[in-house]
């Protein structure tokens, strides 16, 4: 033990941050780590240094340690599994107890986990693949401001997916003729319409012009079809604020969603949570960036881990893929971050990238939004890969409509609600889809018009971010 | 202007018969059908009507379609509507939810 303390460089593994003999205990917030250490290093020193850098570790050994009760504040790999098929990389699975963790706090945990280690040199790349967070740690966040149930309940609509659209051209529309687009969309049959992400206060149009006329739009479509309908107004702003301001305003005009960027930042996305929750108005998240570090298998964070967190932070709407859109995402994969954002208790399952269990205590499931190249020819694929807690967002596949954005708009909805008719009659969709369309497409010159536009538009291009189960592309 | 709430608004209104396999998928999965009516269909208002109770032990759909036969008999110029309930833990909420009658002129 003396060695242990002597000044110098030890191996993080002699130091106590590997520990292949713990039984991680139901407290410990878990981790797994896709790991490729540097030539010569070896896996379990690889694990070590990630547990160590991620909790109490520094390069040297320090004798401060020895005022505290160390090995209770240090995280432990305790386990390294090779990954098939690629001979340079290890999961490291390491746990660390609750205690490092201020509660409530995405910003610590993220900093915790994240914070340090991505940089460290021994290491070639390093992945946050999953978490589990503990009950124990799960109950001291809010959560989803409403969840799928209240959504659902304040909204009066069940038993089919939620259809959307963002508005388009993203930028340079002014606020009248935004309020336009708006108003077809919402009267031809859309539940929702959307801000894009970028779409905050510039010189074209400012915040508070777009939102009166897009209510303007909302109310208008409400009175005429006897629905509720909404529109994400986006309050991403410059300073919190800002943000608190333009949400304020959103509610005194009667919107019933807001929406923000990831770009925000988790601490800023959690005040809104809180804000939205107080307020009574449901909160749309949009993962604007997140690409920049989920995408690449080798490095950076899974995009599960992400929609955890947020999910913790209180969101109510998080967009998470669409499988058989124009943006990354595997099938697999992909159900695993909508396993994630909607159930309440998940088994770890490696073929869907689930690396742990997931209790969640009752806390409200997120609303999953599919966005970005879906059309209503892939209604039936669109309903068998992401069922019916899901939100549809036809973005160029509603306003692109030879007839129109309202026709567009009733394309998308007659495609799904015959859809999920001919579901519920027992139909299997997924081989009779194109057949359930074309015969609701009689009766729909709408949906007609959209299926000789669009059917055949596919985006077959191979995943990045794949289970290891699954070949991945090379 | 036609009312456009509830899961199936944008497809001809369904026969009975299609209504019968509606009913028959939402009592398999273990929901309650329940019937309510009104002459207020303003998206905020949510508290219709009942007729009846929730059909919780009801686990035949042709009895199900009887006591929306017969509401509609009662008030065939009312908005109904037929939900199906489901109690689990986790959802405790409506599964399913369309109009099956429409006044005359809307």
């Amino acid at each position: 033990m003396a060695q242990r303390w002597t000044a110098g460089v030890l191996q993080y593994a002699e130091m106590g941050y590997w520990q292949p003999d713990y039984e991680p205990k139901p407290t410990d917030v878990l981790a797994a780590f896709r790991v490729t250490p540097q030539n010569g290093v070896p896996p379990e020193e690889a694990g070590a240094a990630v547990a160590g850098e991620s909790s109490t570790a520094t390069w040297t050994v320090v004798w401060t340690d020895r005022l505290t009760a160390y090995d209770h504040y240090q995280g432990k790999c305790y386990r390294i599994d090779p990954v098939p098929g690629n001979p340079d990389q290890y999961i490291a699975y390491i746990a660390y107890d609750l205690d490092l963790f201020e509660e409530g706090s995405i910003a610590n945990m993220s900093s915790s986990i994240i914070g340090n280690v991505f940089g460290f040199k021994a290491l070639k790349a390093l992945r946050l693949e999953d978490m589990r967070i503990p009950p124990h740690y799960t109950k001291t966040f809010q959560g989803p401001a409403h969840g799928i149930v209240m959504e659902r309940e304040y909204l009066n609509k069940y038993g089919r997916p939620l259809l959307g659209a963002t508005v388009k051209p993203k930028l340079g529309l002014s606020a009248r003729n935004y309020g336009r687009v708006v108003y077809e969309a919402l009267r031809g049959g859309l539940d929702f319409t959307k801000d894009d992400e970028n779409i905050n206060s510039q010189p074209f149009m400012r915040w508070r012009d777009r939102f009166v006329h897009c209510m303007e739009a909302v109310n208008k479509a409400q009175d005429e079809t006897g629905e509720i309908k909404g529109h994400y107004l986006n309050v991403t702003a410059p300073t919190m604020e800002d943000m608190y301001e333009r949400a304020d305003f959103a509610k005194e005009i009667g919107s019933i969603i807001v929406m923000i960027d990831l770009t925000v930042g988790y601490t800023a996305i959690q005040s809104m949570a809180k804000w939205a929750r107080r307020n009574g108005v449901l909160l749309h998240l949009h993962r604007a960036g997140h690409s920049t570090y989920t995408r690449q298998k080798s490095h950076g964070v899974s995009f599960r881990v992400i929609a955890k967190w947020m999910r913790l932070a209180g969101v109510d709407h998080l967009h998470a893929g669409t499988v058989v859109g124009k943006l990354e995402g595997d099938p697999l994969t992909v159900s695993g971050f909508y396993e994630t954002l909607r159930c309440d208790k998940a088994d770890p399952d490696p073929v869907r990238g689930l690396y742990f269990e997931q209790d969640w205590v009752s806390t409200p499931g997120v609303m999953p939004v599919a966005s970005g190249g879906i059309h209503a020819g892939q209604m039936h694929q669109l309903l068998d890969h992401l069922g019916e807690d899901v939100i549809l967002q036809f973005g160029g596949g509603t306003i692109g409509h030879p007839l129109g954005i309202a026709a567009g708009a009733t394309a998308n909805r007659v495609a799904l609600e015959a859809m999920v008719k001919a579901r519920n009659e027992g139909r299997d969709i997924a081989a009779e889809g194109p057949d359930i369309l074309r015969a609701a497409a009689k009766r729909s010159r709408e949906l007609d018009m959209a299926l000789s536009t669009w059917g055949d538009v596919t985006f077959t291009y191979e995943s990045t971010d794949t289970p290891d189960l699954v070949v991945t592309p090379s | 202007m036609r009312i456009t709430q509830g899961t199936f608004s944008f497809l001809p209104d369904l026969t009975d018969d299609e209504l019968a396999l509606q009913l028959r998928y939402a009592i398999g999965n273990g929901w309650a059908i329940s019937v309510e009516f009104t002459d207020d269909p303003r998206p905020r208002n949510n508290l219709w009507d009942m007729w009846g109770l929730p059909m919780f032990d009801h686990r035949d759909p042709a009895g199900a379609l009887h006591e929306i036969n017969e509401c509609r008999t009662a008030y065939p110029d009312r908005y109904i509507r037929v939900s199906a309930y489901d109690s689990r833990h986790g959802r405790q909420t409506t599964a399913l939810s369309f109009l099956v009658n429409r006044p005359r002129s809307e």
